[in-house]
């Protein structure tokens, strides 16, 4: 059995990479607007199920226009993106900002705001795809350029996995920077530590915020779009399962960090494809891949135990 | 709002010859907008009592009459009112009673459907308000409480069917009359998933707390969809049926002395309702006791400020637990009752997406408000399982054109959400808010 598992542990390890940074993706999403506005926003699972509609309505209708695979991706990665992320922001102004002005404290009243909006948005896109093709279970339409495939040290790789992971990492990359080294990026950091002192300092909060959602569900949307390549079959509903997944790796790097964020998608990608692949030959099938959830919820709350605040958050020491 | 008492009360009467003379949609509709009048104006107790008595009496007739389910919405605002406005104590006591135990039954005879209603709000009232502990009184954010709903549920699901011949020596089902033990049965075993779900995961707080929860919930639903194999214990996504009633000869007898004969359908419907009731009963009185205890009050403190609450003495993770372990133990003993009245459990009825409505029906009622509770558990149960049903169904005759994918039947979580949303951004507070919110509200 040792030898079955080690034949295909390369594989497993790609392919949990390969998951672990779609979560990573959305998990930042989640990561951004916690930090800014302390808000579990849960309607980005459905922004980040947008992208991957988007993604899969581009390549239905461009792929005979558009000759070139990868200028088709481009396309549904732009477009993806910034529907997603325009998405995001007007979530942000009519739903979220509303509750701003109220000066609501109950941190429950933007949380069910959240779900209602994720519960709207589902239904709306289930609407618009009914009455357009008169269906809603989406299926990626296959373009021959991204189909290609090969073997390296044993692992098999298609074309567009490395996509997936290239596109990620620049995202990722771009996404540090931004945070780190430019001036929205500032306004974003000082905003998230305090808004009111913030908007003394001559920064706009509500533009910051709106911008934050603006890059947040860009980057759900860009990783709707892979992933709706990458597992090809997409619905309204697709949204729940790797939105909570996300949420839990931000949970896990540390919420409101957003390394963390990248680290705990990871990390959960991993665990779940190892465990996805490995849980029906342990047990002699049987406890099936079926249970791969219910093993990465209970690691989650193991590593909590042990670090509550997460594998690379910082414990918040309260002012009394 | 100006409108004098004698015209509430002539509307109030109108209502009344208005249903009795042509009971339907029409006057239900007028019902309900002169109950809107009687309890947005300012009356005097005395004379909302009357015109609250008049419209009862009119919803009354216009359910017996027509079978329309408006005129249930119309009760549940007149009950609503008459507990939430200033009437006389004894009115109060006086007309809820005649509503629970009189006019809903009435109608239910003629229309078994609004006995289905009945016992589903109840079923969620009693729910909310064990999330309400949790969430309302205690501030925990408790995402997966279906779980909670779900082990109660299996825990006669499996031993009042034959489901527990695949894991257990003996004769299965257990007979019908096992059903009133496994509700305590199954208060402990849900207060015991309590604290095994509770003890890790109270540690953290706020949002940790929430995925947490959620995850575990999650965890729950997995295992019942799953544990068909390697031992059949759930019997997996097919579900358990059919899963024992309790006999109820005694209540058949006993309504009988009370000239009332009943066939055999309604019979369960009018036991399960009267049951769902009494529990209700039980937990309300519970609830009350609990929020005027030691307890209730060291649960608040930990909701306002947790910090402060340690400082002052109160032990975290105990206090916070005991809610937690009530909370379920509320649930699980629905839990028998739901397994039973349906006679068929199966893990779809225990989704995230159950644990988010009973979340949302805490909220929309007012956190921390036992009324809230049931209004908004009622206020959910009734949009969902009746007015977007008949809605479809109405647009569906009339417009026989329309495509099925604009069905409104199938927009339920659409509607859900603009409500939640709506709420949120100009009633946060809940449509019954608490007394102690609304005070500090006041002060601010």
């Amino acid at each position: 059995m040792l030898e079955q598992i080690l034949s295909i542990l390369p594989q497993v390890i790609f392919d949990g990479f390969l998951l672990g940074f779609v979560y990573a993706m959305v998990a930042l999403g989640y990561t951004m607007v916690y930090g800014v506005l302390e808000l579990i926003n849960f309607a980005h699972s459905e922004i980040f199920m947008i992208g991957a509609v988007v993604g899969v309505e581009v390549f239905r209708y461009l792929a005979p226009a558009v000759p070139n695979g990868f200028l088709l991706l481009l396309l549904a990665l732009v477009l993806g993106g910034l529907i997603a992320g325009g998405t995001a922001v007007l979530v942000e102004r009519f739903a979220y900002r509303p509750l701003r002005k109220r000066g609501t404290t109950n941190r429950l009243v933007p949380l069910v705001t959240a779900i209602g909006v994720s519960f709207i948005l589902q239904d709306l896109v289930r609407l618009i795809e009914g009455l357009w093709h008169n269906e809603f279970f989406l299926r990626m339409r296959t373009v021959e350029d991204l189909e290609g495939s090969f073997e390296l040290f044993g692992i098999f790789i298609q074309t567009k996995s490395v996509i997936l992971i290239l596109v990620s990492v620049v995202m990722l990359w771009g996404l540090t920077y931004l945070v780190n080294r430019t001036k929205l990026g500032m306004a974003i950091r000082a905003v998230a530590q305090d808004i009111p002192t913030s908007s003394l300092m001559g920064i706009d909060p509500d533009r910051i915020i709106s911008r934050t959602f603006l890059i947040g569900g860009s980057l759900g949307g860009v990783a709707g779009v892979l992933f709706a390549l990458q597992y090809t079959t997409v619905t309204p509903y697709v949204g729940f399962l790797p939105g909570i997944k996300a949420f839990t790796a931000a949970v896990l790097g540390g919420i409101g960090n957003l390394p963390g964020a990248m680290l705990g998608g990871l990390v959960l990608g991993q665990l779940e494809n190892f465990f996805g692949t490995y849980l029906p030959l342990l047990t002699n099938n049987n406890f099936g891949t079926e249970y791969k959830d219910v093993v990465a919820f209970l690691i989650l709350i193991f590593i909590l135990l042990f670090r509550p605040q997460g594998l690379l958050g910082q414990i918040v020491r309260e002012k009394v | 709002m100006k409108v004098p008492a004698p015209l509430i009360h002539l509307l109030s009467l109108a209502a009344l010859l208005l249903s009795a003379a042509f009971p339907g949609v029409a006057s239900a509709f007028f019902g309900l907008l002169v109950l809107a009048l009687a309890a947005f104006s300012p009356l005097s107790p005395r004379g909302r009592s009357l015109a609250l008595a008049l419209l009862t009496l009119a919803f009354t007739l216009g359910l017996v009459k027509s079978g329309n389910t408006l005129g249930l919405i119309g009760l549940v605002g007149v009950l609503t009112a008459t507990i939430t406005l200033p009437v006389p104590r004894a009115f109060q006591v006086l007309l809820g009673g005649a509503i629970l135990l009189l006019a809903v039954p009435m109608a239910g005879f003629t229309n078994t459907f609004i006995f289905e209603l009945g016992i589903q709000m109840g079923i969620y009232a009693a729910m909310a308000l064990g999330l309400n502990v949790v969430v309302g009184m205690a501030g925990l954010l408790d995402l997966g409480y279906a779980a909670f709903f779900a082990v109660g549920a299996y825990t006669w699901a499996i031993f009042g069917s034959e489901q527990a011949k695949n894991f257990l020596q003996g004769n299965f089902p257990l007979p019908g009359e096992y059903f009133y033990l496994f509700m305590p049965v199954a208060i402990v075993t849900t207060a015991l998933t309590g604290l095994l779900i509770g003890l890790p995961a109270l540690r953290l707080r706020g949002d940790y707390l929430a995925i947490v929860t959620l995850g575990l919930g999650e965890v729950v639903r997995i295992l019942a969809n799953n544990l068909d194999h390697p031992i059949n214990i759930t019997n997996g996504p097919q579900g358990i049926t059919p899963v024992v009633r309790p006999p109820i000869d005694w209540f058949r007898a006993l309504m009988g002395s009370l000239g009332v004969q009943l066939d055999r359908t309604t019979d369960y419907q009018l036991f399960f309702y009267l049951l769902v009731l009494l529990l209700i009963g039980l937990i309300v009185y519970i609830n009350v006791n609990l929020a005027n205890s030691r307890f209730g009050r060291a649960w608040v403190a930990i909701r306002e400020d947790e910090t402060a609450a340690r400082a002052m003495g109160i032990p975290l993770l105990p206090t916070k637990l005991l809610a937690f372990m009530t909370g379920a133990a509320f649930s699980g003993a629905m839990g028998v009752v739901f397994a039973a009245q349906r006679t068929f459990v199966s893990p779809e009825s225990f989704t995230l997406l159950a644990s988010i409505s009973i979340l949302a029906m805490v909220i929309l009622g007012g956190m921390g408000s036992i009324p809230g509770a049931i209004l908004g558990a009622a206020a959910v149960t009734i949009l969902n399982l009746d007015v977007l049903k008949t809605l479809s169904e109405y647009l569906r005759t009339a417009f026989p054109t329309l495509p099925s994918q604009v069905d409104p039947a199938k927009y339920e979580r659409l509607v859900f959400g603009v409500i939640l949303v709506l709420m949120m951004i100009f009633r946060p507070q809940g449509l019954i808010p608490e007394k102690r919110h609304l005070a500090e509200e006041e002060e601010a």
